[in-house]
């Protein structure tokens, strides 16, 4: 078995926890592989599984547009590379995005995942929240669900399995290889999902 | 990594409730922090109209703040500086799907209660207006919304960390285009830091101890980053950030993020500007991108500025000192 190579996308965001998370995962699996910090086409080819942290959507998916990364992730996932998406990462795999308050908003997208997304689905940040959340699918019964100014998805195609809902709002959904959440498992000391998305990419390699 | 817990118990911000039979609850650490934490490697740009605001969103801002006047344009006035019409914040936030912060006087603490109701996500309580209480800060564990506060050393900066802010920022010198007093700041906070990092890898508690009497904060604040070697919370720059080259600089002395206040909308190449400081930012670790970010500015069109020795108003020193 060759050495899996996991790339956290460092354009903007939280990448430092998504990066401890996936190493802390790994070292728990007793899965040989490294984590890297990734922002260009070069860092991006070498990848095995990437993943796209929570930040701003707008200007994550403005600043992949400038050097490429854009188009190369969309090349990896589409060619078959896991991906694992968190808030303004669920949205940057949408399809489709609309601000709940703004509506449409012309912002880049890798146009891999088949939903609809409402952004801000909750409100503003005074209305984050921490829940329970289960995603009883991939056998994770409960998990504390950070919103932050989350989206949810508000429809979404025929391939695509739902994960979790909270409040009727679905918050996480899984496509193939592609992984979104609404909510942030990287700010929790919970390492189940980042783990789950290792052993998917570990079997994939 | 940043720790994310540090509530202090009873805090009036937490709010526990159930919607539809689920318990969720808001305003804890956990989420003012995490906040923060997605501005990372992102600049907040200081607007004061929703032109503005849209031009900054368009460029790449992971945030706005909302002003009255742009702080180059609060030192010509003069007089009294407050928070910003609540027509226009509300405006903004209807107009933008990025974060909408707003700044607070110092110590004003119904400032904050209206903002904390407008809904904003972020409160500056910030020494570009006139300090409404020159004794005390605001006791931020009271408010849902998370804060902002400036700093100009380690002690300010865990004081106000202690008082409940969910994110630092260096104080540098506003409005005067000068990069200096914010480098000044980051620098002694960094220093202050491996100081403390190497007492505490030497495990000599007593002197913990004595730098916490020092820094007039608690014991266990001190003794928490000091393990961890960097602020428990975000640390952006902020303060005479005029161009690309002045991000890119910051970012690589350890700032998670960029404030920029007149440095844009006061120079006369706005739109372009403030493209190029964002794209200095993302990548500030490759210097010919950010040459080539420099390059989108006119220098002829950059804001004057002020030196810093000659000014009348010192707005860093503004507000209580503990």
């Amino acid at each position: 078995m060759s050495k899996i190579k996991i790339g956290v996308l460092a354009v903007q965001g939280d990448v430092t926890e998504n990066f401890l998370a996936t190493m802390a995962s790994m070292s728990e699996l007793g899965i040989d592989g490294s984590v890297i910090q990734v922002k260009t086409v070069e860092q991006i080819s070498s990848l095995d599984g990437l993943i796209i942290p929570g930040g701003e959507s707008t200007v994550i998916g403005q600043m992949s547009l400038v050097n490429g990364a854009i188009k190369k992730i969309k090349e990896k996932i589409e060619s078959g590379m896991p991906v694992f998406g968190i808030c303004a990462g669920m949205v940057f795999l949408s399809k489709n995005s609309q601000d709940r308050v703004v509506g449409d908003v012309d912002q880049p997208l890798l146009d891999i995942l088949d939903v609809k997304i409402e952004r801000n689905s909750f409100g503003r940040q005074k209305d984050s929240f921490e829940a329970n959340i289960s995603m009883d699918p991939i056998g994770i019964s409960s998990f504390n669900g950070v919103f932050i100014r989350a989206p949810s998805v508000s429809e979404t195609g025929s391939d695509v399995e739902i994960l979790a809902k909270f409040n009727e709002k679905i918050v996480a959904v899984k496509q193939g290889n592609v992984i979104a959440t609404a909510f942030h498992p990287e700010l929790t000391r919970d390492i189940s999902l980042h783990k789950s998305f290792v052993k998917l990419v570990d079997n994939q390699s | 990594m940043i720790p994310l817990s540090g509530d202090i118990p009873n805090s009036k911000g937490a709010i526990c409730e159930n919607v539809d039979s689920n318990s969720i609850v808001r305003g804890t650490s956990t989420l003012k922090r995490g906040f923060a934490h997605m501005l990372k490697n992102g600049v907040v740009m200081d607007v004061t109209t929703v032109e503005q605001a849209q031009i900054a969103e368009e460029a790449g801002a992971v945030s706005v703040m909302v002003l009255d006047k742009l702080p180059s344009d609060v030192r010509k006035a003069g007089g009294v500086a407050r928070t910003a019409s609540i027509r226009i914040i509300e405006e903004i936030m209807d107009h933008v799907t990025i974060p909408v912060m707003a700044k607070c006087r110092i110590g004003h603490m119904y400032e904050a209660k209206v903002l904390d109701e407008t809904n904003v996500d972020m409160i500056d309580e910030s020494e570009v207006l006139t300090p409404a209480d020159e004794y005390r800060h605001i006791w931020k564990w009271d408010y849902t919304t998370p804060f902002v506060n400036g700093a100009r050393s380690l002690a300010e900066a865990l004081r106000r960390v202690e008082e409940g802010a969910a994110m630092i920022r260096t104080k540098g010198e506003p409005g005067t285009g000068n990069v200096a007093e914010a480098i000044y700041h980051i620098k002694k906070v960094n220093e202050e830091l491996r100081a403390i990092k190497s007492i505490y890898d030497s495990d000599d508690k007593q002197d913990l101890v004595k730098m916490a009497r020092e820094f007039k904060v608690s014991y266990d604040l001190v003794e928490e980053t000091a393990k961890i070697g960097r602020l428990p919370v975000v640390n952006f720059a902020a303060g005479g950030i005029a161009t690309p080259a002045d991000a890119a600089y910051l970012m690589s002395l350890g700032c998670d993020g960029i404030f920029v206040g007149s440095g844009i909308f006061k120079a006369e190449d706005a739109q372009e500007r403030a493209r190029a400081v964002v794209l200095a930012t993302t990548f500030w670790e490759e210097p010919d991108k950010v040459k080539d970010a420099q390059k989108m500015i006119d220098e002829r069109q950059s804001l004057l500025g002020l030196d810093i020795k000659n000014l009348e108003l010192k707005m860093q020193d503004r507000g209580s000192t503990v």
